[in-house]
């Protein structure tokens, strides 16, 4: 992974400085309220509910053992004891207090970690594939570009202050698991006819209350132009963007208002100046950053390890683990690892400081001592032996890092809701709970299958619930908690956002209508046919039929 | 007199804003003595009698473009760039692209919301003068503030004041 050099680190502890300063002069009253609201967001540090929550970078989702350590160490120190992961593959901490947020960074820094851009109106953590490197189907490995976006990113003294958040993410594989398509700018790593590298780029994708695909704004941007491009998109962005209504802000409303094809004149017009200037990437720079990112030694194994295939017939346990959260790896004798976070007795995502400490000693004994995120919120051991893979079960189960399911309707992504968020409208970590509880019979979870449910508790949409093959979303009415249900959403290749299906429901409602949605597909499912299949194939009806009864139906027909 | 960052140094400065309020026109010309920015539709309705005008500037809302400078950028020496909010961000691309794609060496004067914390962002984008609200800061803040334009020592990307990113000054090694 990426070191810092002395360039790096300097960015860094320069950035402590400065924010200690921030909040030194914050607490003695010659900065405003409304003047370091915006200074401590784009340093990721919300005032919550019950106290600031500091929002920690992930760069594209990797991190060492070591600065996982640091992590547990934080958790342990400054905050109750556990972290949470995040739909941007960052780290939250829930309860640090204000005054001590500067010696929290000054110890991130010592690790070459950081909380810059994690929020605010400016170009946010980078976001990629927690595959990358390691997935049979990748064909370039996208990480040292993120760096290289990275860098580009970090402080740009133009796009501080954009009219609103801007997201980025990159994928270099046949299967985008980078959500490329619900970004500001979604980037996807490809060749030419000619052999050489660049990016398809997609602009205008983007979740909350308006969702929206992206559309392609370029087939083809050759890798050394990237970052000019990028910055001609910034520019017509920050130029012309909406300032007038935070929630027509984002990039995606100006590209809808004036039309892909004139958005694509007015960046390639204001591109002409920038490119080929000093921005133009070089062959060294990006051998510099790529040199970072080789592949570990690994050793020359057998395909299909006997010990593993032994233990697995041995142990349902191990062997139902190792079907979900057990994949391919593109090297023989190697496997890749979900730690799953989705015990259903935790908040999806969170993660504990031994559970922390377990993790990166999971990743020094077995994978090279490194250790992923994911947007799924679950962590990755990209490189183990499939030897190994027993031992590393058994000691995730003792941790309760091995709940098998991976992919299942259990292994939700859900965001902090109204449990901690100041923005929620209502609780989503009660919900994903009981869910999780309704669904904990393995074998029920087994049949139903790969699905994708997503909860947010408001209309931001930190939990992705418009492409979630099942959506919920939190809603406020007259000051109480509703959940709204969609199907049909889709992240990856063939994104779509999800359909509501009727009224909302009340929270003690959400167990029944998620399992009368998943009768409905177990009577109608033809053959091997994953859940969000068959809602493609047999439309919404047959669910509102199956959730509200026939009544919705005769309704909606007596209104047509 | 009301202070104003140039350069990296505190200096005096006399010159006014003019703001149009809402009886007046920009056709009807008033103007006091001494220097001043007048606002772009003044400029605009008057360019004639006010090019070479000895300590003329213009300023502009954020929501007005540079571009309607182009062409006149010759008879100006100092232009002003209003930040109505320090949020508001429109005014980092117009300096910008005053110097880079227009090519202006005069002055270049961020006005309004102006804040310490945003120094070193506006310096690299071209403002080469800083003027924070009267009253706004107190001349020692004023001066403890001019620490903010040294807030990073070697940022990664180019800009105005550093036409050649990182990657390409230093001899970054693996």
């Amino acid at each position: 992974m990426y070191r810092y050099d002395s360039y790096d680190q300097k960015i860094v502890d320069e950035r402590v400085a400065q924010f200690r300063d921030q909040t030194r002069r914050y607490l003695a009253g010659e900065l405003t309220e409304d003047e370091f609201r915006p200074l401590r967001l784009q340093n990721g540090l919300y005032i919550q509910r019950h106290a600031p929550m500091l929002r920690v970078a992930v760069p594209y989702g990797l991190l060492s053992s070591r600065q996982v350590r640091t992590l547990a160490h934080i958790a342990r120190t400054h905050d109750k004891g556990y972290a949470h992961i995040t739909t941007r593959q960052n780290f939250q901490f829930n309860w640090p207090e204000l005054k001590v947020v500067p010696e929290i960074l000054a110890e991130l820094a010592q690790v070459e970690m950081h909380a810059i851009q994690t929020s605010g109106a400016c170009i946010r953590n980078i976001t990629s594939d927690p595959f990358a490197g390691v997935a049979g189907d990748e064909y370039i490995d996208p990480r040292p570009w993120c760096e290289v976006l990275r860098q580009w990113s970090t402080f740009h003294p133009e796009f501080a202050f954009l009219p609103r958040k801007f997201k980025m993410a990159v994928n270099g594989a046949h299967q985008d698991r980078a959500v490329i398509q619900c970004h500001d700018i979604g980037l996807e790593l490809k060749r030419d006819a000619a052999g050489e590298i660049g990016f398809r780029v997609l602009v205008g994708g983007g979740l909350g209350r308006t969702p929206i695909i992206g559309e392609e704004i370029s087939d083809f941007v050759p890798w050394q132009h990237i970052i000019t491009y990028c910055e001609a998109v910034l520019r017509v962005y920050n130029r012309y963007g909406r300032r007038d209504n935070l929630y027509k802000a984002r990039i995606k409303i100006l590209v809808k208002a004036l039309g892909i094809a004139e958005f694509k004149r007015q960046v390639e017009e204001e591109w002409v100046f920038g490119k080929n200037g000093p921005n133009t990437l070089t062959e060294a720079e990006v051998a510099r950053v790529a040199a970072h990112f080789t592949a570990p030694t690994y050793v020359q194994l057998p395909g299909d390890d006997s010990s593993y295939v032994a233990q697995r017939a041995a142990n349902p346990a191990f062997a139902a683990w190792a079907k979900r959260n057990v994949l391919a790896h593109k090297v023989p004798g190697y496997a890749v690892v979900v730690l799953s976070l989705k015990d259903p007795k935790r908040a999806p995502g969170d993660i504990t400081d031994a559970q922390l400490d377990l993790a990166a000693d999971l990743a020094d004994a077995y994978s090279f001592g490194e250790i992923r995120t994911t947007h799924e919120q679950n962590l990755v051991l990209a490189d183990v032996r499939q030897s190994d893979l027993f031992a590393v079960w058994e000691k995730a189960r003792a941790a309760g890092l091995a709940t098998p399911t991976f992919g299942l309707l259990n292994d939700m992504i859900c965001c902090p809701g109204g449990d901690f968020c100041a923005l929620a409208n209502a609780k989503s970590i009660p919900i994903a709970n009981a869910i999780q509880e309704r669904f904990e019979d393995l074998d029920y979870l087994y049949d139903i299958g790969d699905l994708e449910l997503n909860i947010s508790g408001c209309m931001n949409s930190c939990g992705h619930h418009h492409v979630g093959h099942i959506g919920i979303l939190g809603v406020d009415k007259n000051g109480s908690e509703w959940y709204q249900v969609s199907l049909g959403g889709s992240q990856g290749n063939n994104t779509s956002i999800g359909k509501v299906i009727g009224r909302s429901f009340a929270a003690a409602e959400m167990p029944d209508v998620i399992t009368k949605i998943i009768d409905v597909y177990r009577a109608q499912r033809q053959g091997g046919e994953r859940f969000i299949e068959t809602v493609r194939r047999i439309g919404l009806d047959p669910f509102k039929i199956g959730v509200y009864g026939d009544a919705a139906i005769i309704e909606r027909n007596q209104n047509a | 007199m009301p202070k104003l960052i140039k350069n990296g140094l505190v200096i005096d400065d006399s010159a006014e804003i003019l703001v149009l309020d809402e009886t007046q026109a920009p056709e009807a010309l008033n103007l006091p003595e001494g220097p001043v920015f007048v606002p772009l539709a003044v400029w605009q309705a008057h360019k004639g009698v006010l090019s070479g005008r000895p300590g003329l500037g213009v300023w502009l809302d954020s929501h007005e473009s540079v571009d309607d400078l182009a062409s006149d950028l010759d008879s100006l020496q100092a232009i002003a760039l209003n930040f109505p909010k320090f949020t508001d961000g429109r005014a980092y691309s117009g300096a910008a692209l005053l110097r880079s794609r227009y090519g202006f060496k005069g002055e270049i004067r961020a006005i309004g919301d102006v804040l310490r914390d945003q120094f070193f962002f506006m310096q690299r984008c071209g403002f080469d003068a800083i003027q924070p609200k009267a009253g706004r800061y107190s001349d020692a803040l004023l001066a403890d503030a001019l620490a903010s334009l040294q807030d990073f020592s070697s940022p990664y990307q180019a800009a105005i004041d550093q036409p050649e990113p990182l990657f390409r000054r230093a001899a970054r090694v693996a």
